[in-house]
């Protein structure tokens, strides 16, 4: 009974060191050496200035920009503070919002169904990602605010989606954050 | 559902099918004391932690000394988390100025649920803990809760194997071995894998980046409440940086899904894109959640002598997989009927449709059905979709994978013996209906394993039902629901669920911060994993007993298809039993009135 009162002490002592301390200490220098842009987070720097990370979706509400997903994450694309709303789907809050939202896009985008991805809140708050439809679907607002043609504006979309990894994995996507960085470079914000 | 969905989830099996054999080698070697490829490296590591520790490495325990060595190494580090998490503000790496955890009900909930393997998170990550906290407390426990679990599942097998012996193994050797060759090796290679895929590791603080387009927010008082002028309109505010949480998230991230612990760096747990960037780091992921336990059939096997009852064990696992896999992404794909016409939930080449809300759009359908199965099967609880928001259906699946005791694929460990158990059932009814002695595996199974079993199965659902019961009718209990209806029901009831199955998961809109909560989960979760191991270990002391005998023509063989049936067929029928009254009032009523268009 004493003896392993004894090793559980020196035991669990021993191994918070080696797994830890030393092991996360150890895949930190080996992150930072072989990837270190990866490890720190993708941080996109536009005239000097840091502007986000390319993975970490930002708000954009404006007429002129693709917009995101909505966001639950703090008072929306908080990135200290991720999270989904965690409705229900039979929840009336969760309905209203969706429907008065979807009713709004559609009456603004002449008659249109609207792509449900963006209408619903992501897991995570800061989803950088919409799909390519819901990317076509902004196109003619997109193009109507900044004075080019729809043509144009639908072409920056296509090559702006990022098929399924190797082919197959995943689901296609827009990066939005990217999208507008490059519609910004074509216009001027 | 697409054809291409389909393909994902068949890939997925296959690849898990292709890594059993291997890594079942790999653990029988490992704990028999064999060779292996990474003996240079771990073999003078684990010399050295036997000498700092005062451990006799050829010391064999019984039953009841294994179980009294991994209750009190559970206690004392158990007690050390507290502490962590309490001293936290005084404590190094914390560039956020975090403070300790406070209440003290969060703390000891907190400390129970990663000493359990549970990894249950009535906290936000990037909110509340500290990297060093992160580090030396809770990615700690990742990996010793987990070399804990394999540990009993071998000693359990040694139970099974051995003949007229009085000991399982030694508990200290079971649980370094099962850290250093099983988890350590692996977790190397998969941090690196997931950082090359954007999974962040740094020490960094938050960083604080200007955003492209300043956002307008409502503001808030100081209690959280919306800030309204003079006329009752919300006051807006203009909010022009993001801040960009940070961390040595990798290291912890693998661990999380090897160890099938499940507990977020984030909040957002592996739907935050810098836990799970890519659709490649879900599927490593995802794989490393089933690995271990897919692998330790084939160790049940191979140290059994009896390699074909391992792969007999493996289908009926594989089969309730693909059963829960396919209702979920049928469930999920239909979306929800309550979204008007005009909303497009279809899948098309451009869009996965279906019910988005609480998805990430880099899964999909697919990959986020694919992961809510996969992490209640095993007992991980990481999830990349919120479980609260799927249809009544695609949300009773994870619910009842977990009822069913996390025996497909299951937890590392925890997996295989909870299944084992459901096994000796199984041998046992079928002796039953034939009306001879039971024997498994040359074992006669008798009144004492069947007593013992029975414990295991009776204690699970005594615990989640009981506390449900109570939190259903009483305020204190029924305050916490976020949605109405019988979606309400099916919150507490997945939180009890969750917690005695240590898995981890949740319908989070359930608010647990509070005493109540707080402090029944803690406890479900501690009952839900040391009251199962005392029982378990004391079927495994009995069996290693025994002596054996040979089969006869009334043996039951357990390494048929047939064998495979009645083995899912008593898991399906003890859950059924005791769980579908609660489900009938939750999930299904609620499926029923959604499609009848009401809402709560």
């Amino acid at each position: 009974m004493k003896k392993n009162l004894v090793i559980s002490v020196l035991m669990t002592v021993v191994t918070t060191v080696l797994l830890g301390i030393v092991f996360p200490l150890l895949m930190t220098a080996a992150s930072q050496l072989l990837f270190p842009d990866k490890a720190n987070g993708q941080l996109i720097v536009r005239d000097g200035k840091v502007i986000g990370s390319r993975i970490i979706g930002q708000p954009f509400t404006g007429p002129g920009y693709f917009h995101s997903r909505p966001s639950a994450a703090g008072f929306g694309y908080d990135a200290a503070n991720s999270g989904g709303t965690n409705l229900g789907p039979t929840n009336r809050k969760l309905i209203d919002r969706v429907n008065q939202d979807a009713a709004a896009l559609y009456a603004e985008n002449r008659n249109a169904p609207v792509p449900v991805d963006l209408i619903t809140t992501s897991a995570s708050g800061l989803d950088p990602d919409i799909t390519p439809a819901a990317a076509y679907f902004q196109v003619p607002r997109v193009a109507g605010e900044r004075h080019i043609s729809p043509e144009e504006v639908g072409e920056l979309v296509r090559s702006h989606i990022q098929p399924r990894q190797f082919g197959f994995l995943g689901e296609p996507r827009v990066n939005v954050l990217e999208l507008n960085l490059a519609l910004d470079r074509t216009t001027g914000p | 559902m697409t054809a291409n969905g389909w393909f994902q989830i068949v890939l997925f099996l296959g690849l898990i099918l292709a890594v059993t054999k291997p890594l079942g080698v790999y653990m029988a070697r490992v704990f028999n004391g064999d060779k292996t490829f990474v003996d240079p490296v771990f073999r003078p590591l684990e010399r050295l932690i036997y000498r700092l520790t005062a451990v006799d490495e050829n010391h064999e325990m019984r039953w009841s000394e294994y179980a009294v060595a991994m209750l009190f190494f559970s206690a004392v580090s158990m007690t050390v988390l507290y502490a962590i998490l309490r001293l936290q503000g005084h404590l190094p790496l914390n560039p956020q100025k975090f403070a300790g955890v406070s209440p003290e009900h969060l703390a000891f909930n907190t400390a129970a649920s990663f000493t359990t393997n549970t990894n249950w998170q009535a906290y936000s990550g990037e909110t509340t803990m500290s990297y060093f906290t992160q580090m030396a407390g809770l990615a700690y426990h990742n990996f010793v809760s987990a070399a804990a679990g394999i540990a009993l599942a071998i000693a359990f097998i040694r139970g099974i194997a051995r003949r007229q012996m009085e000991t399982i193994g030694n508990f200290w050797v079971d649980m370094v071995r099962a850290s250093l060759w099983v988890l350590l090796p692996f977790c190397v290679v998969g941090t690196l894998l997931l950082v090359s895929q954007g999974v962040v590791q740094n020490l960094r603080p938050y960083d604080t980046v200007k955003l492209v387009e300043p956002q307008q927010v409502q503001k808030n008082r100081a209690d959280g409440k919306p800030m309204v002028d003079a006329a009752g309109k919300p006051v807006m505010e203009t909010v022009s940086r993001q801040r960009i949480a940070q961390g040595p998230v990798a290291s912890q991230e693998f661990i999380k899904e090897w160890g099938t612990n499940g507990g977020g760096y984030f909040n957002a747990n592996s739907a935050h894109p810098f836990e799970n960037p890519t659709p490649l780091s879900n599927l490593i992921e995802m794989f490393a959640i089933f690995a271990v336990s897919s692998g330790l059939t084939y160790t049940l096997g191979r140290m059994t002598g009896s390699q074909r009852h391992g792969w007999a064990v493996w289908s009926a696992m594989a089969i309730l997989f693909l059963a829960g896999v396919s209702t979920v992404y049928w469930a999920e794909a239909r979306g929800n009927p309550l979204y008007a016409p005009n909303v497009d939930q279809h899948a098309s080449a451009v869009q996965s449709g279906g019910n988005m809300e609480g998805k990430e759009v880099r899964f999909g359908i697919a990959n986020s059905a694919l992961w809510a199965t996969i992490t209640t099967d095993a007992s991980c609880g990481a999830i990349n979709s919120w479980h609260d928001s799927f249809t009544p259906l695609g949300g009773l699946v994870p619910l009842v994978n977990i009822m069913l005791g996390e025996i497909i694929f299951g937890g590392v460990g925890a997996g295989m013996y909870g299944m084992l158990i459901f096994v000796l059932l199984a041998v046992f009814i079928a002796g039953l209906m034939v009306g001879r002695t039971p024997e498994y595996l040359g074992k006669k199974i008798e009144a004492y394993d069947v007593k013992m079993a029975m414990l295991v199965v009776l204690i699970f659902p005594l615990i989640i039902l009981a506390f449900s019961a109570v939190s259903a009718v009483k305020p204190y209990g029924t305050a916490g629901i976020l949605n109405p209806g019988p979606h309400g029901l099916s919150e507490i009831l997945y939180a009890f669920t969750s917690g005695a199955g240590n898995n981890g998961s949740a319908f989070s809109g359930l608010t647990v911060n509070t005493p109540w909560y707080d402090t029944t989960l803690g406890v479900a979760m501690l009952a839900g994993r040391f009251l199962m191991i005392i029982p378990m270990l004391a079927i495994a002391g009995n069996l290693a007993r025994k002596k054996h005998v040979p089969p006869s023509l009334g043996t039951f063989p357990v390494t048929t298809p047939l064998f495979t049936a009645v083995l899912i067929g008593v898991v399906l029928i003890v859950g059924a039993l005791t769980f579908f009254p609660a489900l009938s009032l939750g999930p299904i009523l609620e499926h029923l009135l959604m499609y009848a268009g009401r809402t709560f």
